[in-house]
């Protein structure tokens, strides 16, 4: 018999990766959106995502209606428990996801929704790695609810982590960009990503220094044998992408970056995932805790089977659709 | 006045953001449609006017699918952030639920919005008018994952309950098709197409005004006096079977929206009244004798309960579910009534000439949003003071958080979403007061999203010239 409540934990998993991944580049383009000339700049960085940002945000409502499905304690749990984080992500949300229309439609209001682009960009990223912070931190539980109080989440750890995935997503951004423009714009791509690509390295590096200080459970996961040797291998990699990376921007590559920056959030996430495991909120919950019951987590796996791939496969053809350089200056013909 | 509890400012919450919500996906439901019978339309006759009209509608159709989208993310967390006791303990049920509306449904609009929006010179015409009905297709799964979760916690079956407390599916075939999901699926998909179709007619009205000899606006206009004449009447039989499902189900609900308080037989038909919750009667009543228990029972001396067959604790508010019933019926009426008219105007070949006829289909342009609202004020404070009705109380359902920590939110959210939406709503009206042209341009130039490499070629020099500015 499969151990569905693993498998929940994959695929939840797997659903906040791929969010990570597909709106951390579009929300590093608004973190990094003050950076551009206001005009021409600015409507090219904007439409290199304009077509796929929707998508992108889908899999955050995936990663929650995902969680409320298969692991309903844990969604009661720790919703309250970051009550005002995740408040200030949805509302900075909803001011860059209306950006992307008001803009265009605006006249005389251009600057102000380029300024809600850029603010709600870097508040949603910033409070998502606030809770990433809270959650490792640990989530106190009793009974069926949070038992910790409203500012818990507050706490210097926290906000490093939340500055940590400002610059980790800027990074991203910044790569997409080198990718997907020319020019200009590509150049100024290259200095951001250089300098965000530098600080996410140094603050993966603190973090990761960081974390085992603060649960034993993470220190025995990482550092007793036989973990050690499993674990090894993601340490060494995350050197390995940071060197392609680096090689790639000083090379010029156009691809190379943006590919070592996701394989850099890949990885950190996987080092997460090694540390939380078998816990879904450490150090009160496990995945098997927290699961629905069985009939709810097949009903749920059926759809999921038939229709992730489906889902991968049409917005990989409507990433392919919109291939190529953004702005006309390009010769995308 | 009791004062604001963090149980008060929850539910204000919620039924502000959902409220706010509702709006949009109402209005793309019908508009997606719209879209994919005018691009089809295009494909099969070649006539320009198809085309213009589409372009037309698909501007503003980005704007509000934009403020659906981040208007919906607020709600998949809110259940969490706020009602975190029902989202545990109906987790199992209605997750699943949400699950599917998100997999089946949200990507796939989400997933071909893109392309319907900035792809048509990159896919072809085809391929593009298959994005279009993907979307639209899209939009109404979405309308039935998220009527059957609705509809569960009105009338709740398939389920049991387990030691934690928690519901947990026993038959997800009776949870998803439960006894009021058809009709409630049916009722309110029919009025997010009269919603579109108001809003369409009445821009369309609005132009023609100006401009008789308008053919979009003319096309706009004609589209939308069918659906009034066709689905309005249609919308009133699911609207009554809709009522009778839920005088079976919920009759507390049904005595609520009627402002009856005595169960008896041969109960009036109250038109107009003030009923009292603390006084248990309805004042300044002007009723039809014995024709309340002709239309719930379809028999003059029908036996129809009242509210005092239940103690003051299970009712729900009679005075707001009263009014809000009447508002949506009142407005339901006048659609089938321009809806007759528009045919009457148009088998005398006429269908534009009458100003007052036009008039009236401008000023009945918002009419499908208030009743929506109206409707869902209905059946939601209707199935109070439950959240799954009959199982698990409202009171029992909110996260264990402080009433400041949920006035601070909702104080935030009053302020972005007039800011927001306001602004949205802005845009909107401004588009729909641009005279449609019949070479209406895909997306205006100037506007950037051309630039992106989806220009023809024919238009490149254009496009260099606005660039290099």
């Amino acid at each position: 018999m499969f151990d569905l409540a693993f498998i929940w934990a994959l695929l939840i998993a797997f659903a906040v990766l791929a969010y990570v991944l597909f709106d951390g580049f579009d929300l590093g383009i608004g973190i990094l959106f003050p950076y551009f000339a206001a005009e021409n700049e600015r409507d090219d960085a904007m439409n290199s995502v304009a077509p796929v940002w929707d998508g992108n945000e889908t899999w955050l409502v995936l990663g929650g209606g995902g969680l409320m499905a298969a692991f309903p304690l844990a969604y009661a749990v720790v919703l309250p428990a970051l009550y005002a984080p995740i408040t200030a992500m949805l509302l900075g949300l909803i001011f860059r996801g209306v950006a992307f229309e008001f803009r265009f439609r605006s006249t005389r209001r251009k600057l102000i929704w380029d300024w809600a682009f850029a603010v709600g960009s870097t508040v949603a990223a910033f409070a998502q790695g606030i809770a990433l912070g809270a959650l490792v931190q640990g989530i106190p539980v009793s009974g069926r609810a949070y038992a910790g109080g409203w500012w818990d989440w507050l706490t210097w750890f926290s906000i490093l982590t939340g500055l940590a995935l400002v610059i980790g997503y800027a990074l991203l951004g910044a790569t997409w960009l080198i990718w997907k423009t020319s020019g200009e714009l590509q150049q100024k791509a290259y200095s951001l990503a250089w300098s965000t690509g530098l600080a996410t390295l140094a603050l993966i590096g603190i973090v990761s220094l960081i974390m085992p200080f603060l649960d034993p459970l993470f220190r025995q996961r990482w550092f007793s044998f036989p973990n050690i040797v499993y674990a090894a291998p993601v340490p060494i990699l995350v050197g390995l992408a940071a060197l392609m990376l680096l090689a790639g921007l000083g090379r010029r590559r156009e691809r190379a970056p943006f590919f070592a920056a996701v394989a850099l959030f890949v990885l950190s996430y996987l080092g997460l995932g090694i540390s939380f495991y078998p816990y879904i909120l450490p150090p009160s919950l496990t995945i098997w805790d927290a699961a629905a019951p069985a009939k709810s987590l097949e009903f749920l796996l059926v759809g999921a089977v038939v229709l992730i791939p489906l889902i991968l496969a049409y917005t990989a053809w409507s990433y392919w659709i919109f291939r190529g350089k953004v702005g006309a200056s390009a010769g995308y013909h | 006045m009791e004062g604001f509890d963090a149980l008060t400012l929850a539910r204000l919450q919620f039924a502000f953001t959902v409220s706010f919500h509702i709006v949009f996906p109402a209005f793309t439901i019908g508009l997606a449609s719209y879209l994919a019978v005018l691009e089809a339309l295009w494909l099969f006759t070649g006539r320009a006017v198809f085309l213009a009209v589409f372009n037309y509608w698909k501007k503003i159709f980005a704007i509000s699918f934009g403020m659906g989208v981040v208007s919906g993310i607020v709600m998949s967390y809110q259940f969490g952030t706020n009602w975190s006791v029902f989202a545990d303990k109906t987790g199992p049920i209605l997750g699943p639920l949400m699950g599917y509306e998100v997999m089946s449904a949200f990507f796939l609009e989400a997933g071909f919005l893109g392309v319907m929006l900035f792809g048509m010179d990159r896919v072809g015409k085809g391929l593009h008018c298959f994005a279009t009905v993907m979307v639209a297709v899209g939009t109404f799964l979405s309308a039935f994952w998220i009527l059957a979760a609705n509809s569960w916690m009105q009338t709740p079956a398939g389920h049991t309950t387990n030691a934690a407390g928690q519901f947990v599916p026993a038959d997800w075939w009776a949870i998803i098709f439960n006894p009021s999901f058809p009709y409630r699926l049916v009722h309110m998909v029919l009025a997010a197409y009269l919603t579109t179709a108001f809003v369409v007619g009445g821009v369309g009205a609005y132009h023609l005004l100006r401009d008789r000899g308008n053919d979009s606006a003319r096309l706009m206009f004609s589209m939308a006096m069918w659906m009034a004449a066709l689905v309005a009447p249609l919308q009133v039989v699911a609207g009554d079977l809709h009522g009778l499902n839920t005088l079976a189900h919920q009759p507390a609900k049904i005595a609520a929206m009627e402002g009856h308080w005595e169960t008896q037989a041969g109960q009036p038909l109250i038109l107009v009244g003030w009923p009292s919750m603390a006084a248990e009667t309805t004042y300044y009543t002007v009723e039809l004798p014995k024709a309340g228990s002709l239309i719930l029972t379809h028999d003059w001396n029908g036996t129809v309960k009242g509210l005092k067959a239940w103690p003051p604790q299970e009712r729900p508010n009679a005075t707001v579910l009263f009014w809000s019933f009447r508002v949506m019926v009142g407005i339901g009426v006048l659609m089938v009534l321009i809806g007759v008219w528009s045919l009457l105007a148009r088998y005398r070949r006429q269908l534009t000439a009458s100003v007052a006829l036009l008039r009236f289909a401008v000023l009945m342009s918002p009419a499908g949003f208030i009743a929506v609202l109206a409707g869902w004020i209905t059946t939601e404070v209707g199935r109070q003071p439950y959240t799954v009705y009959g199982l698990l109380r409202t009171a029992q359902s909110q996260s264990p958080i402080a009433a400041a920590a949920v006035a601070s939110s909702l104080l935030a959210f009053i302020v972005v979403y007039f800011a927001a939406f306001g602004a949205g709503t802005f845009y909107i009206l401004r588009l729909m007061r641009h005279q449609p042209q019949l070479d209406e341009p895909d997306i205006e130039k100037g506007v950037p999203q051309r630039a992106a490499g989806i220009t023809p070629l024919s238009g490149l020099a254009d496009v260099a010239a606005s660039t290099q500015k």
